[in-house]
């Protein structure tokens, strides 16, 4: 799988690690209580389908990436930087 | 009609005209006491062992495509119970004790052939922790023994033992451990099944749960409406796919395993040999083929197929372990689903639906717990309380707490 780096271009998925569903991004607030940070620990959408999802790339500049990917067929969909995922830019 | 030598050779001699059908094609009832959705290793023993040692026999187990088509056919047909934790051992042991009495039970010819299985060690640490698990696993009666790096000479001289990373230095062995033919355990619980009037009923895929009041009454299927007392789910792979029609979200993510076989070659490798370090295990099967896998490929899939980078990370394994192996030719790949669990270990549990049975989680050791997932599963839909063997696979144990965590690896599913 080639992956589409924002900044470098198409990058071998070998060169990333991959954490799991992009929805590890919003972690509870501390209000939430055991139950909701259960949730977010443990509970996944699991989808048979296009899945957002995190890919740090370990072997090159070191940025997290939400790469959206379809699960049935592994291709490929887009990447975008997940720090401007998180700060609201592009999510 | 039973299988024996006897009608064997009569068959031989007759012309082969004799055999028929192993189960019957019975079209969907509208309504059953159980249902079971997935017909694969475990859906088939869960139905047998409900009419076995439940009486239930108003059973239907509904499969979306053939019978054994799914994981039940896609994995590396090892059995073995060599587990550490209190939650897990005791079920894997009655797992191999079903094995053991599996072709008598069912009359019907699984090839159970218990060769062995060897985990390698590296390290003194390797070895405090392994002697740990042995110990571990003596105290529920499945047998170990530790060998030292001389024994394991003797019996498998073909190791790369001087590797100057991972030397090995002996290893953990079970000797009761061994492989199964994965199709026949298919067909065996489904002709046992069928023979105690178990519908099994293929080609019918569940599109929905009728719930109403917190209650299962049946499941929308693409044969129609069937009507259920009660509703096992046991669809490793697509749990989260199945149970999302249910309105829940589970401790789960799905993966994708690829295996590996060679052309056929004389017996070689005579037992199971797991390379744990190099992310590697093979054994032979009885046609010759070198039978080997490794990791996970780590990422979310639903594709039964994985990428090149691990084909190339476990032949990397398998030459390291053991250079001769460079020269058979490889003949398939292929890659099965895996319900990776947040723990690694499985789930068999009610869920918050009345009525509705979940069994999933297996990561990549669903097959050797074919048989002991059938028992327990079927006493948990029989009687509503969970088998004493299995009291620790709740769904609940990770809000919790209580997980079976035998890496140590945490909420990675794809470390597990």
């Amino acid at each position: 799988m080639l992956i589409p780096h924002p900044l470098l271009g198409l990058r071998d998925a070998q060169e990333f690690t991959y954490l799991g569903d992009a929805a590890l991004l919003n972690r509870p607030d501390p209000a939430a209580g055991e139950a909701g940070f259960a949730d977010y620990v443990y509970l996944r959408d699991n989808p048979a389908g296009v899945h957002r999802e995190l890919w740090f790339h370990e072997q090159g500049d070191r940025s997290w990436l939400v790469v959206t990917r379809n699960t049935l067929t592994h291709e490929i969909l887009g990447a975008e930087l997940a720090r401007d995922v998180k700060l609201g830019g592009t999510a | 009609m039973g299988f024996s030598g006897f009608r064997v050779i009569k068959e031989a001699l007759t012309g082969h005209k004799g055999w028929g059908p192993l189960w019957r094609d019975p079209a969907p009832r509208a309504q059953y006491d159980i249902v079971i959705v997935g017909g694969g290793g475990h859906g088939l023993a869960t139905a047998y062992f409900l009419a076995k040692l439940y009486g239930r026999h108003r059973v239907a187990v509904l499969e979306k495509g053939w019978l054994g088509g799914g994981n039940i056919g896609r994995n590396t047909t090892i059995i073995r119970s060599n587990y550490l934790l209190p939650g897990n051992q005791p079920f894997y042991e009655l797992s191999m004790q079903h094995w053991e009495r599996q072709e008598q039970d069912l009359n019907f010819n699984s090839m159970v052939s218990q060769r062995g299985i060897i985990n390698l060690i590296h390290s003194d640490a390797q070895r405090d922790s392994f002697r740990r698990r042995g110990n571990s696993m003596m105290l529920t009666g499945a047998g170990a023994r530790l060998l030292d790096r001389d024994e394991l000479r003797q019996m498998v001289p073909f190791l790369n033992y001087d590797n100057a990373r991972f030397p090995i230095k002996g290893g953990l062995m079970q000797t009761r451990a061994g492989t199964a033919r994965h199709d026949g355990v298919a067909w065996g619980y489904a002709r046992a099944a069928d023979q105690m009037g178990v519908d099994i009923i293929q080609n019918c895929e569940v599109t929905g749960f009728r719930i109403e009041g917190g209650q299962v009454r049946g499941v929308e299927t693409s044969r129609g409406y069937i009507g259920a007392g009660k509703v096992g789910v046991a669809v490793a792979g697509s749990s989260g796919r199945v149970m999302a029609m249910a309105g829940l979200r589970l401790p789960i993510e799905s993966h994708v395993l690829q295996a590996f076989v060679t052309e056929g070659l004389k017996p070689v490798i005579p037992g199971v040999i797991t390379f744990g370090a190099g992310h590697f295990y093979i054994s032979q099967s009885d046609k010759g083929g070198l039978v080997f896998g490794g990791d996970i490929d780590g990422y979310n899939s639903y594709a039964q197929r994985g990428n090149l980078p691990v084909i190339e990370d476990v032949a990397e394994g398998g030459m390291a372990l053991m250079p001769m192996i460079g020269r058979a030719r490889l003949l398939r790949s292929w890659g099965g689903l895996m319900d990776m669990s947040m723990d690694g270990s499985p789930i068999i549990d009610r869920t918050p639906v009345e009525g509705l049975y979940f069994n999933g989680g297996w990561c990549y050791g669903g097959f050797k717990a074919t048989p002991a997932s059938g028992h327990v599963f079927a006493h948990l839909l029989a009687t509503d309380t969970p088998h004493d063997t299995a009291t620790a696979f709740r769904l609940d144990r990770f809000a919790r707490g209580h997980l079976i965590d035998e890496r140590g690896a945490g909420a990675q599913p794809n470390l597990h």
